[in-house]
């Protein structure tokens, strides 16, 4: 394989050239209510060129692997289309490896019979609790194996196990209906969905709890998010905004995000990094080659770097920090996050609430989003907080603001770091990609609650 | 595909083989100009097999080996589902234009120089503007055989445009944006760029609105991206089915205003969402979601029709998997206000061109609330400036049941959704500012 990319990138006049094979298999059971809606597999191969000449860019993708030299060929030609000036593109040292799969408890030696035994454990649960109208289930595992060869000599081989399962509960009563969801997954270890009988049967009571629950009165409160939410937060209000793709072209953004501009308090420390093992980010290798760093977006409230593939660092003048990936070869890598996380303080949860007349304590995920400046995410489960303490729940509540301020606002950061894996990010048509995030509990002053 | 077909056959009792074959060419303009240039061709090829009554599924992207495609969709069929339908015999469709062979013709030349036009109409009007841009043109070809001698193929061209700009300007963040798609080449960069001018128009300044309940107009883009999904949820034969729907009652029920009709229509000529049948082999047909204010039919596929006993309204969609039900093109119909009518008319109020996070409320219950990523403020009938820092929070059963008015400024949104504007007498605030 190595000598077949390399012949095949051989004799190109560009300014870079990559070649990336792939080939996956994966697996899907779908349940909705007590129906195997879905049970399926799946099998692709795949490959893309993608060239660069003068600053321009050619790719081209195709299921058909013979000629790879013609392909090479007209990626290089239609980068030659676009390229008019000169190119910038990072310098990575050249590599040659192997990266196997590092999973515990292997999801594809498990028998399709023995999985979908475990889902009827739990999808049981669920529907066994009265008014639980009806649940849904998607569970998923997939194996890649990636074959990366570039113009500088790079020949990189990545395997990799990917496994999510996401249980909703659905609750109905007379014309209302309420929702109450569970995402987990891991990279390749099939143990981290098994024991989650306890877990399936809360999320079916509070999703028959929320049905009477009351709706929280719009506007701003002091919030409380717990760790999974936290991370929610992170990535989307914060995470987006440091991946370099966003605003290496754009003068008023550079100068928006200048390396050095405050953020948040001292206590404010924000982490992204693929070099962090073992969650579904990590990776030894980006999607151009580069090793896998550990980045520091924020140091003690202070914007200090942040995420760049080899084009965007170079026409920053920043360092490489290994984060250009893309979902299959379908696309081009793009910057994106891996595993993103606040940095544990000192607050205990008891002492973050204590002094909170009015508020919302906000848990779980449902979803977020970002444009930048504005974010917007949704809880899954929310109460109350008076006087101190954690009172009765309320409706999921939608919690939005700007990045600018809400950093700024957060005035407590826990001690109890924790990293939610369920999470699938989305980035210019390239979704889910495995990502992780995590936070320990944050408190924020003035947050805007969407409600009545 | 025949060999597949006839492979299967033996090892099962039914079998159908769905295969889509495509060539996209996207052309990508970034900060301005020129990025980047792609082909993208794929070829996708899906089995579904009925054995001991029961369904198997497996796809293949890429080459296919008929044996291991086989080997995969008879393994899950000792899980699947048991088969209470049958694959749709042969039959002659309905002619549906979605085919011009001018969008093959079109040259990378002559999409860049469309590109370009697109980045230059709306960089020139507002300095500091950064703009991304794409122009692309598609082919795609989609087949469908069964054992039960059904068999049928057809080709789709499709070109679309977009064009989105950002402007930082006093630390606010601004983004505006349109994009049109076609069976049929597009030749006019306007009828995207002056959509987008107009956006920078009304967000020239900044508006504080105070939080309450307030008077709103959706824009065709906010319909569609704000109001839709909790209907295309509701009418989902399948939520109706598992007893998920708040309108699985209502067939027959007046629930909406009588002004409001929803139709699916995927009979249109040369519309990205026309097909003369599903992924299923089943003719499509335009169906009536709702009609004046009535719940007249919700939508199914082969399956959940025949759990639900009733027919397929052709409406068996693929997204990656095995068929379920899903809208092709939804057509709200259009009324007689102009949107500067329904501007006029407000003292107090709300436009919303796009809502961020709308999708994130409980959709099954048609609760919604989002930040409005881009929405103007109404004082005594004309825009005042773009809000920032705002939430609405609403219900669209609600909302819907009492239209103000209905536009007459219907267009199609992204290739799925033709849409008026809409104007709502009340919708809950919360802005920062109060």
């Amino acid at each position: 394989m190595q000598d077949r990319l390399f012949s095949a990138l051989k004799g190109h006049n560009a300014d870079y050239i990559e070649i990336r094979l792939e080939e996956s298999k994966s697996t899907r059971l779908i349940y909705r209510g007590e129906r195997l809606e879905e049970a399926g597999r799946t099998a692709g191969i795949g490959g893309n060129v993608r060239a660069l000449v003068k600053g321009g860019w050619g790719f081209i993708s195709f299921n058909n692997l013979e000629n790879l030299s013609q392909k090479v060929t007209l990626a290089v030609e239609q980068a030659g289309y676009v390229g008019k000036e000169e190119s910038k593109f990072s310098p990575s040292a050249p590599v040659t490896d192997r990266v196997e799969v590092e999973f515990g408890k292997n999801p594809l030696d498990i028998p399709l019979a023995e999985k979908k035994a475990l889902l009827d454990e739990y999808n049981s649960i669920m529907l066994g609790i009265p008014q639980i109208t009806t649940t849904s289930i998607g569970y998923a595992d997939g194996k890649k194996k990636v074959s990366f060869a570039n113009s500088e000599g790079t020949y990189i081989e990545q395997n990799r196990i990917d496994l999510t399962l996401r249980l909703t509960a659905i609750a109905g009563k007379g014309g209302e209906v309420q929702q109450v969801g569970l995402s987990t997954g891991s990279k390749g270890d099939f143990s981290a969905i098994e024991k989650l009988h306890s877990r399936a049967k809360d999320i079916a009571d509070r999703a028959v709890a929320l049905l009477t629950a009351p709706q929280v009165k719009g506007g701003p409160y002091t919030v409380v998010l717990d760790p999974v939410l936290a991370g929610v937060f992170v990535h989307e209000a914060f995470g987006h905004l440091s991946e370099a793709d966003h605003i290496y072209e754009n003068p008023q953004l550079r100068e928006m995000m200048v390396l050095g501009r405050r953020f948040g308090g001292k206590h404010l420390d924000i982490v992204d990094g693929a070099a962090v093992p073992g969650y579904r980010g990590s990776f030894k290798y980006d999607d151009e080659g580069v090793p896998a760093t550990k980045t520091h977006l924020i140091k003690e409230g202070v914007l200090t770097s942040r995420l760049h593939s080899r084009e965007t660092a170079a026409k920053m003048g920043e360092p490489i920090t290994g984060n250009a990936r893309a979902i299959s070869y379908l696309f081009p890598p793009i910057v994106r996050m891996t595993n993103t996380y606040i940095e544990p303080g000192t607050t205990s949860f008891a002492d973050m609430i204590s002094d909170i007349k009015e508020g919302v304590y906000a848990r779980d995920w449902y979803g977020g989003t970002t444009s930048l400046e504005m974010f917007t995410f949704s809880a899954g489960e929310a109460y109350m907080i008076r006087n101190g303490k954690i009172e009765e729940l309320v409706r999921p509540v939608v919690l939005t603001g700007n990045v600018f301020t809400t950093l700024e606002n957060i005035d407590a950061i826990g001690n109890d770091l924790d990293m939610n894996q369920g999470g699938g990010c989305g980035k210019a048509g390239q979704s889910p990609l495995p990502v992780s995030n995590g936070s320990p509990h944050i408190r924020i002053r003035n947050c805007l609650v969407g409600g009545k | 595909m025949e060999e597949i077909l006839d492979r299967a056959q033996k090892a099962a009792e039914k079998a159908e083989v769905f295969q889509v074959l495509s060539h996209r060419t996207p052309v990508h303009f970034e900060a301005n100009r020129l990025k980047q240039i792609q082909t993208k061709e794929t070829v996708g090829t899906a089995l579904r097999l009925v054995k001991n009554g029961r369904l198997g599924f497996a796809q293949v992207g890429g080459m296919v080996n008929a044996g291991e495609l086989i080997d995969m969709a008879l393994e899950t069929s000792s899980f699947g589902t048991e088969v209470n339908f049958e694959f749709p015999a042969g039959q002659s469709y309905r002619q549906t234009e979605i085919y011009d062979p001018a969008v093959e013709k079109v040259t990378i030349g002559e999409m860049i120089e469309l590109g370009q036009k697109l980045v230059d109409a709306v960089a020139s009007s507002t300095p500091g503007i950064q703009c991304e841009a794409t122009v692309s043109r598609s082919i795609t070809t989609c087949r469908i055989a069964n054992t039960q001698g059904g068999h049928a193929y057809y080709t789709k061209s499709s070109y679309s445009i977009s064009v989105e700009g950002v402007l930082v300007k006093n630390g606010d963040l601004l983004f505006v944006g349109d994009s049109r798609s076609s069976c049929r080449p597009i030749i006019d960069h306007r009828l995207v760029t002056e959509e987008v001018l107009k956006q920078l128009e009304n967000a020239r300044r900044n508006a504080a609105i105070t939080s309450g309940v307030v008077p709103v107009i959706f824009t065709p883009m906010g319909v569609a991206g704000a109001l839709l999904s909790p209907l295309i949820s509701a009418f989902n034969g399948k939520t109706v089915f598992d007893g998920a729907s708040p309108l699985k009652d209502k067939k027959g029920a007046k629930v909406f205003d009588e002004g409001f009709s929803l139709t699916d229509d995927p009979t249109i000529p040369y519309q990205p969402g026309s097909a003369p049948f599903d992924d299923e082999g089943v003719a499509t047909r335009s169906s009536v979601l709702i009609g004046k204010g009535v719940v007249n039919q919700f939508y199914y596929d082969l399956r959940t029709a025949a759990l639900a006993g009733t027919v397929s309204t052709g409406n068996g969609n693929r997204n990656g998997g095995l068929p379920s039900p899903s809208p092709h093109a939804l057509v709200i119909d259009s009324g007689q206000v102009s949107q500067q009518d329904m501007i006029n008319d407000i003292k107090q109020g709300l436009v919303i061109e796009q809502l961020m996070g709308a999708e994130q409320g409980n959709i099954l219950n048609g609760d919604f609330s989002g930040n409005v990523l881009l929405g103007y403020k109404i004082e005594n009938g004309e825009i005042a400036g773009r809000v920032k820092d705002t939430m609405v929070f609403g219900n669209i059963y609600q909302l819907l049941s009492k239209l103000e008015a209905l536009g007459n400024d219907s267009r199609w949104i992204a290739g799925y959704a033709r849409t008026p504007s809409i104007y709502l007498p009340a919708i809950s605030v919360s802005a920062k500012s109060g």
